[in-house]
Formats: C-alpha cells, structure tokens, sequence
C-alpha cells in the first residue's frame, strides 16, 4: 500500500523530470473533464428523492425506447458482419481494383458529422430518395420506421467491423483454405473451420464496437427515425425529451443506463475475444 | 469468374453504402444550380454558426492537445500505480453517448444543476450559452491527441530522454526537443482527427446548445434548423461545407505519408 502511494508520487522505475508536473496537469484535466461531469451523472438523479427515480424506472415509454435502441443496434451490427467481412476480404485478398480509393472510403461514416450523414440518409431512403423511390413503389417503406434506424445503424457501425476484421486477416496464412482443401476438407468446412474460426474474436469485437457505438447514436437516426413514442422513438432522443420537460431524473436514469449497457457490451467483448482466441487468434 | 463476382459484389456494396450519401449532400445543395447554394452563405445566422464552429474547434484543439501531451508523457515514461486507470478514464468518452456527453454539463451548470443557479446569478451563463457548447465539445473530443501518442511514445522508450536528462536538460526541453519530434507525425494526426471530431459534434452540443439563432448554434446545430424548416438548399450546402472541412481533415493524416515517399523518389 505505502509502495503504491509512493510510486504515484514518485513516478516508479524512472528518473527523468516533470513527472509531477505532468501528473497535475493530467489530473486537473481528466478530473474537470471526465470525473465531475460523470459523478454529477451518478449522484445528481437520487438528490431528487428515491421516489422519483423509482417513478423513473416504471416509465414504459423509457423501456420502448430503450429496447428500440438495443434491438436496432444489435441487428445493425449483426447484419453488418457479413458485409464488412465481404469488404475486408476482398480489402485484404480480393485484388480489388481501385483497392486504395475503397480502403478510403471505408472510414467516411467515421468522417462524415453525424448531423450530415442523417439528413443525408433521410433524404436517400425518404419517399422520394434514389434508394428511398424505387423501393416505395415496390411497397417497402424505409425512412422513418425502424427500418431506417437499423439502416442508419448499419452505416455508421460499418467501419468498426471491417478495421476489426482487415488486420487479422491480414495476418492469416493465405495457403491455410488449399491446405485444408488438399487435406480433404469441403469448402463449406474451409470457410467455418479455416476462415471464419480464426476471424471470430475480430467479428465480435467488430460486433461489440459497433453496438456500443449504435446504442448512444443520436444525430444519424433521428432525421431518418420517425421519432414517434413507444414505435420508432429511440433512447437518446427521449434524454432529449426529457429535458425539454425539466425532468432531470428520468433523463438521468436513461442516461445511467445507456452508459452501462456500452460499457458492459465493450467489457463483455474483451472477455469473450480472449476466450476464443485461446484456440486461434491470428492477430 | 469467382473473382469479378466478388470485385462487383465489394464496388456494389461500396457504392450503394459509401458513395451514394457523399453525391446526395452535393445533389441536394446544388439542386437549383450553384447560385441559389452559395447565396445560401450570405445568410447572418449561417455565417455566425461557421465562426463559432471555427472557434468551439479552437479552443477543443488546443485545451486537448496541450494537455494530451502532457497526458501522453505522464502515462508513457513513468510507471506509477493508478496508471492503467489513468488509461481507461482518459479513452471513456469514446463509449458515452453523445447526448450523455451534453447531459453531463447540465447537471453540473444547468438550471437545475449543481452550480447552475448560483453562476447564473453572478451572471456566469455556461448551459444554453457557448462554454457550455465548449464544454461538452472538449469533452467529447478528449481522447484522440493522447490515444495516437500513447502507442507510439510507448514503442520509443525512454532512452533518448534519460541521455537528453544525463546531458542536464530540463522537462520543458527534453519534451519540446527529444519526444515530440519523434512523435511529430502521431501528434499531427491526433490533432487533425481532434479537428474533424470537435467540428462535427451534434449531438452533445445539440443538449447545452438552447439553439438559439446566431449566437448558440454551430455549424451541424445550424444544419439541423435548416433541414427542419424546409430550407433543404441551404441545410445541404451548408452540410457539403462542413463534410468537406471535416473530411479534409481525416485525409490530411496521411499527408506526411505521402510527403515522405515524394522526397525519398526526388532523392
């Protein structure tokens, strides 16, 4: 104990100087920025009584928005595996031609402001969109439904999955698939045995980041989502909400229990990638 | 033949996905010609939303570059207890929720928050006002300057500093002229991807904002009023502005790449 109080102050295992210059400087920033605003987010929704915040957890408009988040992101990322795995292949093993403009373009969700990338996907997916237009005249509606989170969703956690999944493949042995087809193995038995099984811990955590990311995603949703209460309403939008009504403690409970929930998915995702990369972790 | 399947699905995907949004914003915002786009900017409120989203971008920049550097050094070169949870709060903002990252000052400067009355009635206004804007965009943008430096000061050790330390230079020297040169490029691309990120920021912003016309609301806040009152021409050229910004900055990290392969092909 006294030798891990003395090695904060000191700086164990170095001499050189500024390290408790650099220490306070860090400290006052991270405790400012980061510690205060999150103690107030943990603290300040009992100082309105414990009433309210059990008026709080019994809102099932909250639990419908909630539930809207999570479902949506969860399919978002999961639809999203095969795509971004069919873009680091072909990234990584395809031969694609223009190979440098497509590894460009794989970060633009990243780099687009979400208020941009949501306007814009309404406006794509909306009844008179390029995509939104032939798709209404088939009888799909996709632009303000659930449909249109998940699309949303889809775009935005797109680069998680294929950045996860690039390196590792990149590191794979490209003669394992002939060996195991030599050996006797049939091409369905390469791509789960040969491929997908050394790829799995990059898919979820792929999986993982890309949930964390959809589950608190606001700006890209909301102008594609509909925003309608108990349908296609999602949770950080009802934080909105209910801050316009003044009520601290029931955006609070939503907040607390959105940070959470993507600090549990991130948490779970180092958990489960160690566990199966026991068997084959190429990276 | 298995091959082109596969080369057709990828560009299929890639245009259907990744190049359709970027052609919708210039589609959309010269849909009357580029005339009615660019009056668009004449616009009072557009041309204030631009200088404070120029200012927010500043200042976010520059508080987190000078103490990401810190930051970076202090985790790098010392091992302390505490270290690796040093490590973990510094990248947290990255797994908050944009409106989280915006409700977090509120309680602490809002009306009903912590600080909020009494500042107010100093005539301190921080929520519904710019340090508040300010506020949650450091915030948001907090990790990025230290996340790249951190691999890289970590990979290069500390030999050189404790030669420079042995030679009698101070901490502001070994710093200035020992580390950050070496870490010229991961700095450069931390700081570029801080800029891209801070300008970008809705929906944090959006929370603290009040939107108030002109004097609250930046550049995507502006976008979002403009799209919501119809003024689709406007909202899009307004949006290819800041895409643009925006995007130029996440490509400018490669520059030094590229520099560097020029030189060493003139050489």
């Amino acid at each position: 104990m006294k030798q891990a109080v003395l090695s904060f102050f000191r700086g164990g295992g170095s001499a050189l100087p500024g390290y408790r210059l650099a220490l306070a400087a860090t400290l006052l920033w991270t405790g400012f920025f980061i510690v205060l605003p999150l103690c107030a987010l943990v603290i300040r929704p009992w100082q309105d009584g414990v009433g309210a915040m059990l008026a709080a957890t019994r809102d099932t408009r909250m639990f419908a928005a909630l539930w809207t988040s999570f479902s949506s992101a969860f399919l978002a990322a999961l639809f999203n595996l095969p795509l971004g795995l069919l873009l680091a292949w072909a990234l990584v093993r395809g031969d694609l031609p223009g190979r440098r403009v497509a590894d460009a373009l794989i970060d633009l969700p990243l780099a687009l402001p979400t208020a941009v990338s949501g306007i814009t996907l309404a406006t794509l997916y909306g009844p008179q969109g390029w995509i939104g237009a032939p798709l209404a005249r088939l009888g799909l509606v996709v632009a303000y439904s659930r449909t249109g989170i998940v699309l949303a969703l889809m775009f935005v956690g797109l680069p998680f999955v294929v950045r996860t999944v690039e390196p590792v493949l990149k590191n794979l042995p490209r003669d394992l698939e002939e060996a195991a087809l030599l050996l006797g193995a049939r091409p369905w038995q390469v791509v789960t045995r040969v491929i997908i099984a050394p790829l799995l811990p990059a898919l979820v955590t792929g999986f993982g980041l890309a949930f964390a990311r959809g589950v608190g995603e606001y700006g890209s949703v909301i102008f594609i989502a509909g925003n309608q209460p108990f349908k296609s309403e999602i949770a950080p939008l009802l934080i909105v909400v209910r801050l316009q009504e003044f009520d601290y403690a029931g955006a609070t409970a939503i907040a607390l229990i959105l940070l959470l929930t993507s600090l549990l998915a991130l948490v779970l995702v180092s958990a489960v990638r160690r566990r199966l990369s026991v068997w084959g972790d190429a990276g | 033949m298995r091959r082109y399947a596969l080369w057709a699905a990828t560009w299929g995907l890639i245009a259907l996905v990744l190049l359709m949004p970027p052609a919708v914003v210039v589609a959309e915002a010269l849909k009357n010609g580029l005339a009615p786009a660019l009056a668009s900017f004449s616009d009072p409120d557009g041309q204030a939303a631009i200088w404070l989203t120029l200012e927010v971008t500043v200042v976010s920049v520059l508080l987190n570059t000078v103490f990401g550097v810190l930051a970076a050094w202090v985790l790098t070169k010392y091992r302390f207890s505490g270290r690796s949870a040093l490590l973990v709060l510094v990248e947290l903002p990255l797994s908050i929720s944009p409106v989280v990252s915006g409700l977090v000052w509120l309680l602490l400067f809002g009306a009903q928050g912590w600080w909020g009355p009494a500042l107010e009635r100093a005539g301190v206004h921080i929520a519904f006002a710019v340090p508040g804007i300010m506020l949650a965009t450091v915030f948001v943008t907090l990790p990025y300057v230290v996340r790249t430096l951190v691999p890289l000061m970590e990979q290069q050790g500390r030999d050189a500093e404790e030669a420079a330390m042995l030679a009698g230079a101070g901490f502001w020297n070994i710093l200035w002229r020992v580390t950050l040169p070496g870490a010229r490029v991961a700095l450069f691309s931390g700081i570029l991807l801080t800029t891209a990120r801070a300008m970008g920021e809705f929906g944090a912003v959006s929370v603290v904002s009040g939107h108030i016309p002109g004097l609250t609301e930046t550049m995507p806040l502006h976008i979002e009023s403009l799209y919501n009152g119809y003024q689709t021409v406007a909202a899009f050229t307004m949006a290819a502005l800041l895409a643009g910004m925006a995007m130029m900055a996440v490509l400018l990290r490669s520059a030094p790449e590229y520099l560097a392969r020029w030189k060493e092909k003139q050489a």
